[in-house]
C-alpha cells in the first residue's frame, strides 16, 4: 500500500497505478490518487472544512472551483453541519469519514482505503460501507480497500485478493471464490465431545466431506446441507452421540480463507498480532 | 507559484492553530522576560567593569536575549512534525503533490512570525526599564530581521531532526544539548573582548554570536553596517542548507518506512 501511493520506495520490482509507474511518475500518481491511510491524516487542529481546502490547494483547486468541491465532499459524506467545527471535536466515525473526504476532494481515478473501519463501533462501520459503496457509483471510483473483516470485504468487493503471509493465496470475485467451494457448510455440535467416534460415523454418509473436528464442534461440507442434516443427525443417533444443534450456512470469505492458506482465518489473524 | 502558495497554506494552518491557543503566545513570553528582568539585574554591575563600552548592562542584554529567545522557541519547531508523524497526519500530506519545501518553509515562517512579537515584547520592556535604542525603527527592525533568520535556520535544522529521528525524548534532548552551550559560547550576554580567548575563539563560528553581534551593532551609537551585512550573509547561507537539510530529511523518512 505503502509503495503503490508513492509513500515509501519498493527494493525491488515495479508498480503501475491508473496506467504510471509508481517511481517515474510518482508525481503524476500522486495527482491520480486518493489515499485515506489506516491512521487518521486529518488535523485536529483545524475545522472540517479548512483541512479540505488545505488538501485541495495542494491539488492546485482554487477559488470558486475549490469552494464548490469541498461544500460537495462534505455533503457527501454526511458532513455538512459539521463543516465549521474543529476535527478533534468530531466523533471516530465523523473524523474517519472526515478522512475519506480528504481523499476524494480532488477528484482522484483511484482511491486507496487503507483498513478504513478499523477502530469503529458497529454502526459507524455499517454507515461507512454504505458511504463507500455510494462512492464508488457516485465518484466513477476505482477503489482499492484493504481490511481485515472478511464480511467487510465480501460486502464491497467486486474483485478480491486474499493475500497470506505476503504471498497471493487466491484471487476474484467473492462469489466465484465461494462457489468454487462446492456444497454447505454444515456444523454440528455435540452434547459432549465424542469427535473420533462422530467423524468416522460421518466420514461413511455419501455426499458430505471435508470433515474436522474441534472439541465438541464437527464441521463438514455437503452439496446440499438442509438435505444432509437428517441423516447426518439419524446417523450420530444411531451411534449414540446426542447432537445439542445442527447448523446450515452457504459458503463465507472465511471457509474460502480456510481452504486457500489452509487455516482459519481467525488463526491466521492472531498469529499476524502476535508477531507485531 | 505553486512553492509559494503550498508554503503559505502550510504556514496557514500552524499560525491558525497558534492563534485558536492565545494562552500559548503569552506563555512563550514569560522565559524570555525572566532572562532580560533576572539577568539585567544579576549581572547589573558588568557595566562596571573596566573595558565594558558605555550604556548599561540591560541596554547590552537586550540583543542577547532576542537571540537566546530565537533560538530557543525555534528549537522546539520540530514538536509539530513529530505529532505530524505519529499522527499520520505528515503520511497524508506526502502522498499528495505538495512540494517538499512548503512543509518546512511553512512551519518555519510561523515560527519567525512568533519569535518577532515575542521580540518586539522584549524590546519594548527594555526601553522600558531605561535601555535606548540609537538607531530607532530602523535599527530594532534589523535586529528582529536578524532574530528571524536565526530562528529560521534553528527551526529548519529542529525540523529536519524531527522527520529522522521522529523522538519526542531525542528533539528535547538536543535542543537543550545544543542552545545553552551556543548560547554561553557567544557575546549575548558578555562583551566579547571582555570573553576568555578560547571562546571568543570559538565564538567566530557560532551562528548564535553572528546574529547577537550583528544585532546589537545595529542598535549601538556607531553602527558597524559592513559587519550586519556580512553576518546577515553567513546566516543567510546556514538557512539555505538547514532548509535544504530539512527538505531533504522527508526523502529518507520515506525509504525508511
Amino acid at each position: 500500500m505503502k509503495i503503490l501511493t508513492t509513500l515509501s520506495r519498493a527494493d525491488a520490482g515495479e508498480a503501475l497505478v491508473a496506467g504510471l509507474d509508481v517511481v517515474r511518475d510518482a508525481e503524476r500518481v500522486r495527482r491520480s490518487i486518493g489515499v485515506v491511510g489506516q491512521k487518521p491524516g486529518l488535523d485536529p487542529a483545524a475545522t472540517g472544512r479548512e483541512n479540505l481546502e488545505m488538501q485541495a490547494e495542494f491539488y492546485g483547486l482554487a477559488g470558486a472551483e475549490r469552494r464548490r468541491r469541498v461544500n460537495q465532499v462534505l455533503a457527501r459524506l454526511g458532513l455538512s453541519d459539521a463543516g465549521g467545527r474543529l476535527a478533534k471535536t468530531y466523533s471516530g466515525g465523523m473524523q474517519r469519514r472526515l478522512d475519506v473526504a480528504l481523499g476524494l476532494v480532488h477528484r482522484p481515478a483511484v482511491l486507496f482505503l487503507d483498513e478504513p473501519t478499523t477502530g469503529l463501533d458497529p454502526e459507524a462501520r455499517a454507515d461507512l460501507w454504505r458511504e463507500i459503496e455510494r462512492l464508488a457509483a457516485a465518484e466513477e471510483l476505482t477503489i482499492l480497500l484493504t481490511t481485515h473483516y472478511l464480511e467487510e470485504a465480501d460486502r464491497l468487493a467486486s474483485e478480491l485478493v486474499i493475500v497470506d503471509r505476503g504471498r497471493v493465496v487466491a484471487e476474484g470475485t467473492p462469489e466465484a471464490l465461494k462457489s468454487e467451494l462446492r456444497g454447505d457448510t454444515v456444523q454440528v455440535e455435540l452434547v459432549e465431545s465424542a469427535a473420533r467416534d462422530a467423524v468416522e460415523v460421518l466420514s461413511r454418509l455419501p455426499g458430505v466431506g471435508d470433515l474436522a473436528a474441534e472439541g465438541r464442534l464437527l464441521r463438514a461440507r455437503a452439496a446440499d446441507g438442509a438435505a444432509a442434516i437428517p441423516s447426518l443427525i439419524n446417523a450420530l443417533e444411531q451411534r449414540g452421540v446426542r447432537v445439542a444443534s445442527a447448523t446450515v450456512a452457504r459458503p463465507s470469505l472465511d471457509d474460502v480463507y480456510l481452504r486457500h492458506a489452509g487455516r482459519s482465518f481467525g488463526q491466521a489473524d492472531a498469529e499476524t498480532e502476535e508477531a507485531a | 507559484m505553486t512553492a509559494l502558495r503550498h508554503t503559505r497554506q502550510v504556514a496557514l494552518r500552524y499560525l491558525r492553530a497558534l492563534l485558536r491557543q492565545p494562552a500559548w503566545i503569552g506563555i512563550s513570553l514569560v522565559q524570555p522576560v525572566i532572562w532580560l528582568l533576572l539577568f539585567g539585574a544579576l549581572f547589573k554591575r558588568t557595566a562596571d567593569i573596566p573595558g565594558f563600552n558605555g550604556g548599561s548592562y540591560i541596554e547590552f542584554l537586550t540583543p542577547g536575549v532576542v537571540v537566546m529567545l530565537a533560538i530557543s522557541t525555534a528549537g522546539w519547531v520540530g514538536m509539530g512534525f513529530i505529532d505530524d508523524i505519529n499522527r499520520g497526519t505528515m503520511d497524508r500530506l506526502l502522498v499528495t503533490p505538495i512540494w517538499r519545501g512548503a512543509l518546512n518553509l511553512g512551519s518555519v515562517a510561523q515560527s519567525v512570525l512568533s519569535i518577532v512579537i515575542q521580540s518586539l515584547v522584549v524590546v519594548g520592556l527594555s526601553l522600558l526599564v531605561g535601555a535606548h535604542v540609537h538607531n530607532g525603527v530602523a535599527g530594532v527592525a534589523v535586529l528582529l530581521a536578524i532574530a528571524g533568520l536565526l530562528g529560521a535556520v534553528f527551526a529548519s535544522l529542529s525540523n529536519g531532526v524531527a522527520v529522522l529521528t521522529r523522538q519526542r525524548e531525542t528533539l528535547i534532548g538536543i535542543v537543550t544539548m545544543v542552545t545553552l552551550p551556543l548560547t554561553f559560547l557567544s557575546s549575548a550576554l558578555m562583551q566579547e573582548s571582555l570573553l576568555p580567548g578560547w571562546i571568543r575563539w570559538v565564538a567566530r563560528f557560532n551562528p548564535v554570536n553572528w546574529a547577537a553581534e550583528a544585532g546589537r551593532t545595529a542598535a549601538a551609537v556607531h553602527p558597524d553596517w559592513g559587519l550586519v551585512a556580512t553576518r546577515i550573509g553567513f546566516l543567510g547561507l546556514l538557512l539555505l542548507a538547514s532548509a535544504a537539510f530539512a527538505t531533504r530529511a522527508f526523502t529518507t523518512y520515506q525509504r525508511s518506512i
